[in-house]
């Protein structure tokens, strides 16, 4: 018998849609490659083939069917969030490690595709950063590149760690200059003096930011997602530091610094986008994004870790499945029913 | 005739493949060899059949008598004879069949007497009548008996008739067709709806790309001198959706639960006018109506089919490729694939696609959903069509009833858009039909259980009456034998012993009140009695199951201890009441 109408359909697909983000994500990683070299498409391909073969591996023994799964993309999209987010030189192992705890444990052992409550590539990121503290603390100090040779040798570990790796991020280095200074460093100051921090948020990280923009809008304009979860999270991440930053500007920096510094455009538009751990109704869309946007304000300015990005939509992830419960929105007909409805 | 439209939310754009079937005028199919007119052609009762085997029939003449008022006769399609009243496979997904009519037609086609008549002249009952009798429903696909629609809200004030002109569906021009070239009588059967209904206002809604039939019904509607406005709404499928398009053109919603006329608006498809207008003014039943044939053929068309006609011999007519290897009933979105090639066409069938692989290339397979979202944003009832999958896979059917699944229209918007080729529909119709089946089970069982409870209710009472009437009787005789105690106490004989005469003296002393008050203990203890006997029904004891004799003692015993004064404790607290 054949299958059922509709027997027209759209011409989409699981793969297509994931192809299409990987796409979105090349302004990015050529402003990444271009500001740190090319250790960062080594990361890629190193993530994408951890990613694979612990999809395979997964596959094969709930005997799920391969070639379908394999070629939906969506292992390479984890794998490419998880080569984004890792410092770009992070040993070879950590970056595999990560992978493979996110496809295996955050994704199959939940039920694979499309069933995970957590985003896997943030779950690779909080478990490594718990569990590998200085690694994942370790970004190559700004205006250096090593040759491609050097840095392949670093992330394989056929070369020291040198001292060049012991940098910060423009947001870590913000924050633990405020915090050693007790008071007597200053916001401006700090920006005027050194040179990691660039015009605005870290030199040349900006463009990096700038890229996770321009592919986040595409994403939008070919309505792979909605404007709700980016726009709620960079409201919610402006007006929080903007607030702090109007308090007291010589301890709090300005809402561009944090817009375009660590993983804020990356997380607003590729991360928290996520539709499989994320909300799916507008309005609940509007306060993930919200709250993921404030609870990384206030790790990445309070808390212990360099970034608050990964932790935050974790947490929201936890709140995803109440939130849509309830923000179900009014359907056709029962708009002024439907605050009674649903109560 | 600027307006003002509303836009509702979601809808998809498929590829409309309108153009290759309106390329020719519509052409009448010829007589086919047999016509196998099914009985059940609309939704209410079904028609009971009024011929039999070997009966001669004309063209029109009644062949199966509406049984009840939601119901629509239906006719012989052209003239003959009945060669068999009998079982027949249905163009219906199911595959399953039902009693038809099969007519091996004569040749000539011969009509009955027909009696036109001015409508002007009748009862709004009698056009209701006559309506039903010539089988009139409403043809945009849902059959429902138009009669049936033509009664205004007694509360609810018509504002306005919206006709359905839309024909959002890709590949059919049936309607398109209609309106093109038969425009002024669609224009007077709406005329008739109008008087009946008597709205503020009628609205012809086509999409913006049939700019013919739309020019052709204000030319008509200019002719015929009515007021109807002609609005092009934007092509989007599903704007011909009844929902869809009173909310384009009217701003008003319909939900599942109300009926339209609730909000003033009533909707009417083009072609049912149409065949109104034939039914009323010609003396014509509808025995016929226009089918669109195309797909996987050389030559698309529409055609005036008789009801009746088997699809196989009517695809013919268009020349299928080679390569055809089904026929789809409906349009690509919202059809069926029908059960067998010689199923006959219907008052319900607009169009006829000659499917192949090569026109629709077959699915990929199912993926697991990733609340994308993208059905949600298409659901043009503003569903969310990923909860209703997740929940109907799950047979958690109450919770699709939470989120709304009989507000699902089963458009297929949800379906053609998601990127994991997932058949929504498929879930919601499976889900529905199980919500159904389970209703129907619950009812039965319901019904069995008040029956039971009934029955239990009846022996209960009988029991408590019976022990009422008892304890009655009882108080009274302890009554009796107080006041006669009492009086023989004020004698001032019989000196009692000391014990005895102190206990019951103080309750008997004055004796007329006392019996009252000991009757209406024995009342409150009958009550008491009663309601532990309610307890008991609920908790099992082992003072259940009791012989009548055993029963009738241990209220004896009751009773005496009531007369003894032995009341429980609770009695103070009944005291109170008093």
């Amino acid at each position: 018998m054949f299958a059922p109408a509709p027997f027209l359909l759209k011409d989409t697909s699981v793969s297509q849609v994931m192809t299409q983000v990987c796409i979105a994500l090349v302004p990015g990683i050529a402003a990444y490659a271009w500001l740190v070299g090319p250790a960062i498409l080594v990361q890629l391909v190193i993530a994408s083939l951890a990613a694979v073969v612990a999809e395979t591996a997964m596959l094969r023994i709930q005997k799920k069917p391969l070639a379908m799964f394999l070629s939906d993309g969506s292992a390479i999209v984890t794998a490419w969030l998880i080569a984004l987010t890792f410092p770009p030189l992070a040993p070879w192992w950590l970056v595999a490690a990560g992978t493979v705890f996110a496809i295996v444990v955050a994704k199959h052992l939940y039920g694979g595709l499309g069933q995970n409550p957590f985003n896997p590539a943030m779950v690779a990121f909080a478990i490594c950063i718990v569990s590998f503290p200085a690694l994942m603390s370790q970004w190559p100090s700004v205006g250096l590149q090593l040759p491609l040779v050097d840095q392949i040798n670093v992330i394989l570990g056929l070369a020291p760690r040198v001292d060049a790796l012991s940098g910060a991020t423009p947001l870590d280095a913000m924050k633990t200059a405020l915090k050693l200074g007790e008071g007597s460093q200053d916001v401006a100051a700090l920006l005027a003096n050194q040179d990691i921090y660039g015009n605005f948020a870290g030199r040349g990280w900006e463009w990096v930011a700038f890229g996770y923009l321009v592919g986040g809008l595409w994403m939008w304009q070919r309505k792979l997602i909605t404007w709700h979860v980016p726009l709620a999270f960079i409201a919610s991440l402006v007006a929080i530091s903007g607030a702090l930053w109007l308090y007291n500007p010589a301890q709090f920096a300005s809402p561009l610094f944090h817009l375009l510094s660590g993983g804020a455009m990356l997380g607003a538009f590729f991360i928290a986008t996520d539709p499989v751990s994320g909300c799916t109704t507008p309005r609940g869309k509007l306060i993930f994004g919200a709250g993921a946007g404030l609870l990384a304000y206030i790790i990445r300015v309070f808390g212990g870790y360099p970034d608050g990005v990964a932790f935050a939509v974790l947490l929201m992830n936890l709140c995803a499945p109440v939130i849509d419960l309830l923000t179900q929105p009014a359907i056709f007909g029962m708009k002024d029913a439907g605050k009674g409805d649903r109560s | 005739m600027l307006m003002n439209l509303f836009k509702f939310k979601g809808g998809v754009k498929p590829p409309t493949n309108k153009t290759q079937s309106v390329g020719q005028p519509i052409a009448a199919a010829p007589l086919p060899s047999r016509l196998v007119v099914p009985l059940h052609q609309s939704i209410g009762g079904t028609p009971r059949p009024v011929v039999q085997a070997g009966d001669k029939v004309l063209k029109g003449q009644l062949i199966g008598e509406a049984d009840g008022w939601i119901s629509a006769a239906v006719h012989a399609p052209t003239s003959g004879t009945v060669v068999a009243v009998a079982m027949h496979v249905q163009p219906h997904p199911s595959g399953l069949d039902a009693l038809c009519v099969v007519i091996e037609p004569d040749g000539k086609d011969e009509w009955i007497t027909r009696q036109p008549v001015d409508y002007k002249a009748l009862t709004p009952e009698q056009v209701r009548e006559r309506l039903q009798q010539a089988g009139v429903v409403g043809l945009g696909g849902a059959v429902f008996p138009t009669h049936g629609k033509l009664t205004a809200s007694k509360t609810v004030a018509m504002e306005e008739m919206v006709v359905n002109g839309a024909e959002c569906e890709p590949f059919i021009t049936c309607d398109d067709l209609l309106m093109r070239e038969r425009a002024e009588e669609v224009v007077r059967g709406i005329g008739i709806f109008r008087d009946l209904l008597q709205p503020k206002k009628v609205l012809i809604g086509i999409e913006d790309n049939k700019p013919e039939a739309a020019e052709a019904m204000r030319a008509a509607v200019k002719a015929v001198g009515e007021n109807f406005e002609v609005v092009a709404v934007p092509t989007l499928y599903p704007a011909g959706g009844a929902k869809q398009l009173i909310r384009v053109l009217t701003g008003k919603e319909v939900p599942a639960s109300k009926r339209s006329t609730d909000l003033g608006v009533q909707c009417f498809n083009v072609a049912t006018a149409y065949t109104a207008w034939r039914a009323i003014a010609h003396g014509e039943p509808v025995v016929s109506r226009l089918v669109t044939i195309t797909g996987n053929v050389h030559e698309p068309r529409n055609y005036e089919v008789l009801i009746g006609t088997p699809m196989d011999e009517l695809l013919k007519l268009a020349t299928p490729h080679p390569d055809t290897d089904g026929i789809v009933m409906g349009g690509p979105m919202m059809g069926f694939l029908v059960p067998e090639p010689g199923v006959p066409v219907v008052k319900a069938t607009n169009c006829l696609i000659a499917h192949s692989d090569r026109l629709f290339p077959p699915k990929a397979p199912e993926m697991p959903c990733i609340r994308c979202g993208s059905c949600a944003q298409a659901c043009p009832h503003e569903l969310q069509p990923f909860e209703m999958y997740w929940f109907s896979r799950a047979k958690n059917f109450g919770k699709t009833q939470e989120y709304h699944i009989f507000d699902c229209i089963e458009c297929g918007c949800c379906s053609f858009v998601c990127p994991s080729r997932i058949p929504l529909v498929q879930y919601f119709r499976f889900a529905k039909s199980e919500i159904w089946a389970r209703e129907r089970e619950k009812n039965a069982a319901d019904q069995a259980k008040e029956r039971f409870e009934f029955k239990q209710f009846r022996e209960e009472r009988e029991k408590a009456e019976k022990a009422e009437k008892l304890a009655k009787a009882a108080a009274a005789q302890a009554a009796k034998k107080a006041a006669e105690a009492a009086a023989a106490a004020a004698a001032g004989d019989a000196p009692a012993p000391a014990a005895e005469a102190t206990a019951p003296a103080p309750a008997a002393a004055p004796s007329a009140a006392d019996a009252e008050k000991a009757a209406k203990l024995a009342t409150i203890q009958a009550a008491m009695e009663r309601a532990k006997a309610q307890r008991e029904a609920a908790q099992p004891k082992n003072t259940d199951h009791l012989t009548p004799e055993q029963q009738r003692a241990a209220e004896e015993i009751e009773s005496r201890r009531t007369s003894a004064g032995l009341v429980p404790p609770e009695t103070p607290v009944n005291e109170k009441s008093e």
